[in-house]
């Protein structure tokens, strides 16, 4: 009889890709048929999109009803075509004019009642639609917000398929709706409950915290229990500046595609802070699944800070997992159905204990581990893991006396925060036409050549890497990290000073 | 019961009505065996057609058509099969179709469907 055709979106990795459904009622058994590549959520859209036509009262045709999906070689998976298949078939039988259906994206799950449930990654897939000039995206309202977030598109959100054909059958005005003018009051009020200011007398770590935040650079922390590694860690967020719009748009995104967003805030403008447990798996912190690939951890505390506390106790090959994101800032993963690319560029901030026992080690006698065990401990970190980590801290028990002489030095996170951005302003302006913005990201070739500091200022870097104690790669992160010191100083070239402060950051000896 | 019996033949009748005005010749009506009933055997110049007839007084419990399932189908196959190992004529081809009625407004409606599969 007829075929209809529209569009919709499936995601690989983060990235929208579009869809074409077609739908042909013809002559035949009556049935309904789902071709291209269907994943068990996507076949049950039949029962779904079947029920939910009934039960807004429109008929459904008594006639053989083929759904078809293209392109036919990507695997299509998720309930979120359920609209545009639905949308298709009322095309093909008829109901709403096939001209109306073919132009706008459709994206939704169909309740059993016709109503429109609300879908995880309608972030990327908009801006997946948004490829196209002047595209019409219908999603479900209750994801009208996220959807919003893309610039230069125009997004009709509806509520239940009755809705949606009243709309598609009468003309251009777009459906009513709740009208959500001010999505964005209430999100950022409750973020920073915890402050820099709550942790007293460990003012070496405090300040590695704060080149931390300047230049993007990851940090180990190792120390008995108790001298507030993790409270140090969980801080790191509140010394960081809010994301710029493009970069808060890709982190909701991810955290969209992983189903994470909070209902209540569209966009996440604060840097993520993930802290796996250390039980987790490879797939969990790089990211995985058998068929639907979802970000990991490390995707999820992109443009944020990757906390694992505990270092030693991950699984090695899942610590050795962390390498590829840290080199290149995006993670790789390759399962049977394809290998799928998330961005992964974040701060990581590993905390150890020296032993296991993680008793004190002084002279009251408290900790039994043999050198041996406390050799193979710490061994579980990789030499290759800690050649990539910037900076190296000691945060050791205070005495009662030093927390008190600390207790006047200590800053709010504001007044860090302060300067952290105003470092941060300073290499920005320097890499004005590069597309890095922090000195984390600038490229070995252009560390040896517009970035390299005077022959007198690499001195204490040069010694060292002669002497073996430094690798090629160190070298550079430890001349990142002095540009970050630079930065934070104020000055505008790093000089000795802020080497041998860099290296000795790297080399773990400022404690 | 006898209602319902009573439906059904009124409906083939009228299929096989409407199958001798489509130019098609009635063979045998509701021919059976120990594996089940064939509701219409007609030829359509040299193919043999097994008709099933599916009548609905209404389509509140889903219409006549869809009400005919992959199984069924089969089934009319094999029956064709044993069928026609019983006759000495030979067709050129075997086709199954489905004739579907329902009662609307105290007329039926009719859907044909050739070759269903």
């Amino acid at each position: 009889m007829a075929v209809a055709r529209t569009r919709s979106v499936t995601l690989v990795g983060v990235t929208g890709r579009t869809v074409e459904v077609e739908a042909d009622v013809g002559n035949g058994m009556a049935g309904i048929h789902l071709i291209g590549l269907p994943d068990t959520a996507l076949s049950e859209a039949r029962e779904r999109v079947r029920s939910a036509v009934v039960n807004s009262r429109y008929p459904w045709p008594d006639a053989r009803i083929t759904v078809s999906l293209f392109p036919a070689s990507l695997p299509k998976r998720g309930s979120q075509f359920d609209l545009a298949i639905a949308v298709a078939i009322l095309g093909a039988a008829g109901f709403v004019p096939a001209e109306r259906v073919a132009g706008p994206f459709f994206l939704g799950e169909l309740g059993l009642d016709g109503r429109l449930r609300p879908v995880r990654g309608v972030l990327p897939a908009v801006l997946g639609a948004a490829e196209h000039p002047e595209v019409t995206v219908v999603v479900p309202a209750a994801n009208a917000a996220e959807a919003a977030l893309v610039p230069d598109v125009k997004v009709v959100p509806v509520a239940d398929l009755r809705q949606l054909v009243e709309w598609l059958r009468r003309g251009d005005d777009p459906p009513r709706h709740p009208v959500q003018d001010a999505p964005s009051p209430p999100r950022s009020a409750a973020v920073p409950t915890v402050d820099l200011a709550d942790v007293v007398g460990q003012p070496v770590a405090r300040r590695a915290l704060e080149v931390c935040a300047a230049g993007n650079h990851n940090l180990w922390m190792l120390g008995p229990p108790g001298t507030g590694k993790t409270l140090l860690a969980e801080r790191l967020p509140t010394l960081l500046p809010r994301l710029h719009l493009d970069h808060a748009l890709e982190v909701t995104a991810i955290h969209s595609v992983a189903g994470v967003l909070p209902p209540d805030s569209p966009t996440i403008d604060r840097p993520p802070f993930v802290s796996p447990h250390h039980t987790a798996t490879a797939a969990a912190i790089i990211g995985g699944g058998s068929t639907v690939v979802r970000p990991g951890a490390v995707s999820l505390a992109h443009r944020g800070v990757l906390f694992m506390d505990e270092a030693p106790e991950f699984p090695r090959h899942v610590l050795d997992s962390l390498r590829q994101p840290l080199e290149s800032g995006k993670v790789t993963v390759a399962r049977s159905a394809g290998s799928v690319t998330f961005p992964a560029r974040f701060i990581l901030v590993l905390a150890a204990n020296p032993c296991p026992c993680a008793q004190p080690q002084d002279q009251s006698g408290g900790c039994q581990c043999t050198p041996t065990l406390r050799r193979r401990y710490l061994g579980r970190l990789s030499g290759p893991l800690l050649d990539r980590i910037d900076m190296k801290v000691t945060v050791a028990r205070s005495s009662r006396r030093e927390l008190m002489a600390d207790r006047q030095f200590v800053e709010t996170s504001a007044t860090v925060a302060a300067r952290v951005l105003l470092a941060r302003e300073r290499a920005a302006a320097r890499f004005d036409g590069t597309p890095w913005r922090t000195n984390a990201e600038i490229p070995s070739s252009a560390l040896h050549t517009r970035f390299r500091p005077s022959e007198a200022a690499m001195k204490p870097i040069t010694t060292c890497l002669d002497s073996g104690t430094l690798s090629a790669r160190g070298l550079d992160r430890v001349v990142r990290v002095a540009w970050t010191l630079t930065d934070l100083a104020g000055k505008d070239r790093p000089d000795e000073a802020e080497t041998s402060a860099a290296l000795a950051l790297w080399l773990g000896m400022s404690g | 019961m006898a209602a319902r019996n009573e439906l059904g033949r009124h409906g083939e009748q009228l299929a096989a009505a409407y199958l001798q005005a489509e130019g098609m010749t009635i063979i045998e009506r509701n021919w059976r065996c120990r594996y089940g009933e064939i509701d219409i055997i007609a030829e359509d110049g040299p193919n043999l057609v097994v008709v099933e007839v599916k009548t609905r007084s209404s389509s509140s419990h889903g219409t006549a058509l869809e009400s005919v399932r992959p199984a069924k189908l089969a089934r009319l196959r094999v029956l064709a099969a044993r069928w026609l190992a019983g006759q000495p004529r030979v067709f050129a081809g075997v086709r199954v179709d489905v004739i579907a009625l329902e009662r609307f407004a105290g007329d039926f409606s009719l859907r044909h469907v050739r070759g269903a599969s």
